[in-house]
């Protein structure tokens, strides 16, 4: 067994109605701790008032090499972006 | 001496000598989230140290700021209760501590919300938030590393056995505090106990830890009739720049 605490990665939210960001990592024994330590170590200038943790083990994410398969193909698709649409001016910023 | 200025130091005395001590393990802590974890401690206590000693100043009438009552008192002027200017010992020794003191000020802080002194109502309200974070986080660690490895339980419990003699001077009384509860400023000390008691008992519990069955309680610093030799050695380094070099500013 390690002796090392496990790394969690930590998302904060900065205001209501934004959706969470990661923002860093850090290392703790448990999960109420990893948020107490995020708050101490992410949040000392008033950047959140939403902390998620999630350990880093549970992470799946998707690999750097499969880069070409996973997004290339999208590259040619030009019709999906909704560029091809006028946007009448009483909808005013999307 | 006004007991009002006199309960103010005490206050301030408390909070600015533990914050003090915390402030030692700035770059020493055993990981990176407890070494910033603690300064954030230590820089709440000090905030918390302007607020009672400004007022202290203010009180007192003579001009004398908050720094002033820091950096230019000596030891025998300081009236904070022993437990805050004891040593750091180890990790565990630190957390004990900052619990057994934390637990004290959030629920003194509670009281003195209710002030008849809005001044003193107002800092209580402020100083209360951080206060009831700051022992979470201590009560959270004392269980933590009591219901630890065998090594961690059998620090924490020495831990323990060692500062307990210095729990029973936050809630000794005196004719200060009975000026304070004359007019309302503050509730009686000893009136704190059993809610001390009760949250104290709970952590410890849970930490799987003995609490000792001593009543003995030094006494001394909050009187100021005798400090423990360390506070003045904490004195020469934290007083170090207005001692050698009088009246230097920022």
């Amino acid at each position: 067994m390690s002796n090392e605490w496990p790394l969690w990665e930590i998302f904060i939210r900065g205001q209501h109605g934004m959706s969470h960001r990661h923002v860093g990592s850090l290392h703790a024994p448990d999960a109420e701790m990893a948020i107490k330590n995020a708050r101490d170590v992410y949040t000392r200038r008033n950047e959140g008032v939403s902390i998620w943790a999630v350990e880093a083990a549970h992470i799946a994410a998707s690999s750097p090499e499969e880069k070409g398969p996973l997004y290339e193909p999208s590259n040619t698709k030009v019709y999906r972006h909704p560029t091809f649409f006028d946007i009448p001016e009483e909808v005013g910023h999307m | 001496m006004d007991p009002l200025f006199q309960f103010l130091l005490r206050l301030g005395d408390n909070t600015l000598v533990l914050g003090h001590r915390v402030s030692e393990w700035c770059g020493h802590s055993p990981v990176l989230e407890e070494d910033i974890a603690l300064a954030n401690t230590a820089l709440d206590m000090i905030g918390q140290t302007q607020l009672w000693l400004g007022l202290a100043g203010e009180v007192e009438g003579k001009g004398r700021s908050a720094d002033d009552l820091a950096f230019l008192r000596d030891a025998w002027d300081f009236r904070n209760v022993l437990l805050v200017e004891l040593p750091n010992g180890d990790f565990g020794q630190t957390m004990m501590r900052q619990f057994l003191f934390d637990a004290w000020n959030v629920t003194m802080l509670g009281k003195l919300m209710k002030s008849s002194d809005q001044r003193v109502a107002d800092i209580a309200e402020k100083a209360s938030k951080e206060a009831a974070y700051h022992v979470e986080r201590s009560g959270d660690t004392v269980v933590g590393l009591g219901d630890g490895t065998p090594e961690s339980h059998a620090r924490m419990q020495a831990a323990l056995d060692y500062l307990w003699p210095y729990v029973g001077e936050m809630f000794a009384s005196d004719e200060v505090d009975a000026a304070m509860v004359k007019a309302g400023i503050a509730p009686d000390p000893s009136s704190l106990r059993d809610e001390y008691d009760a949250l104290v008992t709970r952590v410890l519990t849970e930490a799987t830890l003995t609490k000792p069955d001593s009543k003995y309680a030094h006494k001394g610093g909050r009187t100021g009739y005798m400090h423990t030799e360390h506070l003045g050695h904490l004195l020469t380094s934290m007083q170090w720049l207005q001692r050698a070099y009088p009246g230097a500013k920022w």
